[in-house]
């Protein structure tokens, strides 16, 4: 488990076929500053199949196929279409190679016609009549051929999304892909148009068309590929056969066993509650359900983990709790106040009402880099009397401050004038949690406390979260480390789908159920079990 | 990894210092091809702006009006807004000064004028700033186009009101009648000269006091108080501060007003110092190159100053210039300006990355 696989020891038996692989990667590296997106990736799909690529949000997935289809350039390796090799620099290499992309957000112009947006780039000549009217043609034979039965004279934005895909899908083919990457398809389907979407590609297969799906989400996995290639932290972990491998095996996989965090911890005591959710849910601005009837509460003295693949509304769960955007419906119980949507509070009015929030993406929320070290630790606290006289701000307090707070939380190097962006990661966290954290707030929301933070780092940071929980704070700890919330949690609540599929003891977690039940194949593996 | 830093002095001074040279070398082979001696040119613009009393006196006036412009875009800048309407702001700041003038020049003495003077330059300012801000922050309509087509109102407003209403009667100019002389905003000449300080007459006034002292408050603004915090955050890290419960609309529209309240003050020196009386496109472009200058000073009020006396010198020393030598013509003038706007504005990042990738690898290394 969670070896690499060489590609060709699994597919011996395929190799036997006289066709070439409909497309094969070859060592593909790729390497983004200090992150390395992509290493050695092999990867051999036979023609006509359907390939799944599964793996957690940041695995890479989506680094790879932009290397395919030609938006990055590889550092190292090559890729080689029906035996041979290309080179693609851009996606119009792609498309010459015959591979067609799908995004996850569409590229179609909205207020075009479906015609008008498959011929676009490919008008076929200065006017635009004579490739429209060959373009008509040929759609209704795709349409036929593929049965993508749509009306090729409506206005894209008037569409429902999912023929709207059908469009991205038609553009690719009228390009003349034999190749079709899907790039997390299904996100913004609903479950009947995902139905749908699926049975199309078993058209599209039958008639020779290799597709590639990218996606997080096993059940699609199960249901609709041949072979299922899993990739984690920029690595191709493992290649299977669907039918060969399990809902359970996959979760694993993609999660990987990483050496055992330990934290040295008591038991909780919890007390009373501190905030209570209560059908929480909220809407994006495409009227798709982020957050599904949420119910949670949290009790001064105890941690309670969210566990999650990533991108199953713990980021969304975590901005609408700490009031950075508003929630659609339901209710939040806080000391002795109710938040609605008719009744919000924004961020500093719940930092008021004594709730700190650690954000899940420093960078982009928890620091403003440009700022210098001293400026960023009052982020959020900037209007409190201790930082501001009648007109000028204290800037000698809050230098002093900062000067004490890297001297307790070891922040190198402690310079609070040094800009906020010439930290190292974990420096940067510790500014960040030193300044929710020394606020002595009731409530904590935490969200990834330890990404990009060093092991030593690492071990403060969860010592100084239990000693908050002991001093009798309620603590919502949001991390996509399996190990972090097994180690640090009293209670872990497993989010799916933006809903909460599963909550259990830490003391009766482990990494299989909680697996299981990130993936929301429990329930179903149980009334399999029980039939 | 690494932070390698690129040093102050290279982004602060070495960048606009390479910029200015590359549009002083291209003004030069322009000076050439019309068949003139562009070193002699440099020269006669040199003396005209810094080698006399009077040369310097009308530099620094020009250098008033650029640095109430830029730090109006500079506050903007730093709030992540692009004000465009630093023009018409100044336009209507300007009819904010004519009025109180004209209303209370017969019965008020200069002290009780100024400050209610500055008042309506501001509040005049600010409020054609209020508009765009408003729905740029309500609306979401985007600031850079509202700004520029309130520039055109500005200035078909300052027209209609100026003809069918203000100008003096019996007269064909379209100006008002020219203000009682308790309502001049003192000339700095004749504010030194009983002090034995010889300075030669020019247009410089008291405004450009008040500029050095907005440049003061400006700094303390944006770097001292909570406001410039705010505002700062905004403009770097918009999601950063709705995270820090920063109320974004509001932030945009107070950033907006204080820039349109600077951008004011240009009809506080040109109407108030200078002409005396309200008139027609008093503000003769200075709203645009406010861009420039807020550019060229990296949006800091010592950068802003520096750089509006660059380009005062440039307008002062121009007019020498085509004094001096007659085949240089006012037009050749505004191009040697435009090129200098371009290199230091348009064309900002044309040395910036490769100096700074220069100075990074140096300091990796």
């Amino acid at each position: 488990m969670g070896v690499p696989f060489k590609a060709d020891e699994l597919f011996l038996d395929m190799t036997n076929k006289t066709m070439p692989y409909a497309i094969e990667l070859r060592d593909i590296s790729k390497r983004f500053g200090a992150v390395q997106a992509n290493k050695d990736i092999c990867l051999q799909i036979p023609a006509g199949t359907i390939h799944g690529i599964i793996g957690e949000n940041g695995a890479g997935k989506s680094t790879l196929m932009s290397i395919i289809y030609g938006f990055y350039e590889a550092d190292t390796g090559y890729i080689e279409v029906d035996g041979k090799r290309v080179d693609i620099r851009s996606s119009q290499d792609a498309i010459n190679a015959g591979i067609g992309m799908v995004h996850q957000h569409f590229m179609l112009v909205e207020n075009f016609s479906v015609l008008e947006n498959v011929i676009l780039g490919a008008e076929g000549g200065t006017l635009l009549k004579g490739g429209i009217n060959t373009a008509r043609v040929e759609l209704q034979r795709l349409a036929q051929e593929y049965s993508l039965d749509i009306d090729v004279d409506a206005i894209v934005e008037e569409l429902p999304v999912g023929l709207q895909q059908r469009v991205e899908i038609l553009k690719a083919l009228y390009r003349g892909a034999r190749i079709l990457i899907l790039d997390e398809p299904t996100g913004v389907l609903t479950p009947q148009e995902a139905d749908h979407l699926f049975r199309i590609l078993k058209a599209l297969k039958e008639q020779g068309v290799t597709v590639l799906l990218i996606t997080h989400k096993l059940r699609e996995i199960m249901a609709s590929t041949d072979n299922v290639s899993v990739m984690r932290q920029g690595q191709m972990v493992a290649d299977r056969e669907t039918v060969k491998t399990n809902k359970e095996e996959l979760a694993e996989l993609m999660v990987g066993k990483k050496v055992r965090l330990t934290v040295d911890k008591d038991d909780a005591e919890p007390s009373q509650v501190l905030l209570s959710a209560r059908n929480l849910s909220q809407f994006d601005e495409q009227g798709v359900k982020r957050l599904k009837n949420i119910n949670l509460e949290l009790r001064a003295g105890e941690i309670v983990g969210i566990a999650g693949v990533s991108g199953n509304g713990q980021s969304e769960l975590l901005n609408v709790l700490s009031g950075i955007e508003p929630m659609s419906e339901g209710e939040i119980h806080i000391a002795d106040q109710v938040i609605t949507s008719k009744n919000p509070k924004d961020a500093a009015q719940m930092r008021d009402l004594k709730m700190a929030h650690v954000p899940e993406d420093r960078h982009k929320m928890g620091l403003v880099t440009g700022f210098e070290a001293y400026e960023a630790a009052v982020l959020g606290y900037h209007n409190s009397k201790t930082y501001n006289g009648k007109i000028l701000m204290h800037r000698k307090v809050m230098i002093d401050e900062c000067n004490e707070r890297m001297a307790a939380w070891d922040v190198r190097p402690p310079n609070p004038h040094l800009k906020t962006a010439n930290f190292s990661g974990g420096n940067q966290q510790k500014i960040v949690i030193a300044r929710e954290v020394e606020q002595n707030p009731d409530i904590l929301l935490i969200g990834q406390p330890t990404r990009g933070v060093d092991i030593g780092a690492i071990e403060n940071i969860h010592e100084q979260i239990v000693k908050l929980r002991d001093a009798g704070k309620a603590i919502l700890l949001v991390s996509v480390e399996l190990d972090e919330i097994m180690a640090l949690s009293d209670r872990i609540i497993v989010m799916f789908d933006g809903a909460i599929v599963g909550e259990l003891d830490a003391k009766d977690a482990d990494e299989r159920t909680l697996g299981l039940m990130m993936a929301n194949a429990y329930n179903e593996e149980k009334e399999g079990e029980s039939a | 990894m690494s932070q390698a830093k690129v040093p102050t002095w290279v982004s602060v001074a070495l960048i606009p210092f390479l910029n200015i040279m590359m549009a002083f070398i291209v003004s030069g082979l322009v000076i050439l091809a019309i068949g003139e001696n562009p070193i002699e040119a440099a020269g006669y613009l040199i003396y005209g702006a810094f080698g006399y009393d009077e040369g310097v006196g009308y530099t620094l006036y020009y250098a008033t009006n650029l640095i109430f412009t830029g730090l109006a875009v500079s506050v903007a800048f730093k709030g992540g807004l692009f004000n465009i309407g630093g023009e018409g702001q100044a336009y209507i700041g300007g009819l904010g000064v004519g009025l109180v003038c004209l209303a209370l020049d017969h019965t008020m003495p200069l002290y009780v004028i100024v400050p209610l003077a500055i008042i309506g330059a501001a509040v005049f300012g600010a409020g054609w700033a209020y508009i765009p801000a408003y729905l740029q922050a309500r609306r979401g309509s985007h600031i850079v186009i509202t700004t520029i087509m309130f520039n055109f109102i500005a200035s078909s407003l300052m027209v209609y009101l100026i003809v069918n209403w203000l100008k003096e009667d019996g007269r064909m100019a379209p100006n008002s009648r020219t203000f009682e002389e308790n309502a001049w905003l003192p000339y700095l000449h004749k504010i030194l000269s009983p002090l034995g300080i010889e300075i030669g007459d020019s247009p410089l006034n008291l405004a450009f006091v008040l500029a050095l002292i907005c440049c003061v408050l400006v700094w303390a603004l944006l770097w001292h108080t909570r406001w410039g915090y705010q505002l700062r955050t905004l403009g770097t890290n918009p999601t950063a501060a709705r995270y820090a419960g920063i109320d974004t609309a509001k932030v945009t529209i107070w950033g907006m007003l204080i820039s349109g309240g600077l951008a004011g003050f240009v009809g506080v020196n040109e109407i108030m110092g200078v002409n005396h009386s309200l008139l027609l496109n008093f503000t003769a472009g200075y709203g645009f190159a406010g861009i420039a200058v807020s550019l060229m000073g990296r949006n800091h009020p010592i950068g802003i100053i520096l750089a509006a006396i660059l380009f005062g010198a440039l307008y002062q020393g121009g007019s020498e210039l085509a004094f001096e030598i007659p085949t240089i013509t006012p037009e050749i003038v505004i191009v040697i300006q435009g090129l200098v706007i371009l290199f230091s504005g348009a064309l900002e990042h044309m040395f910036k990355d490769r100096i700074e990738g220069f100075f990074i690898r140096r300091a990796v290394a």
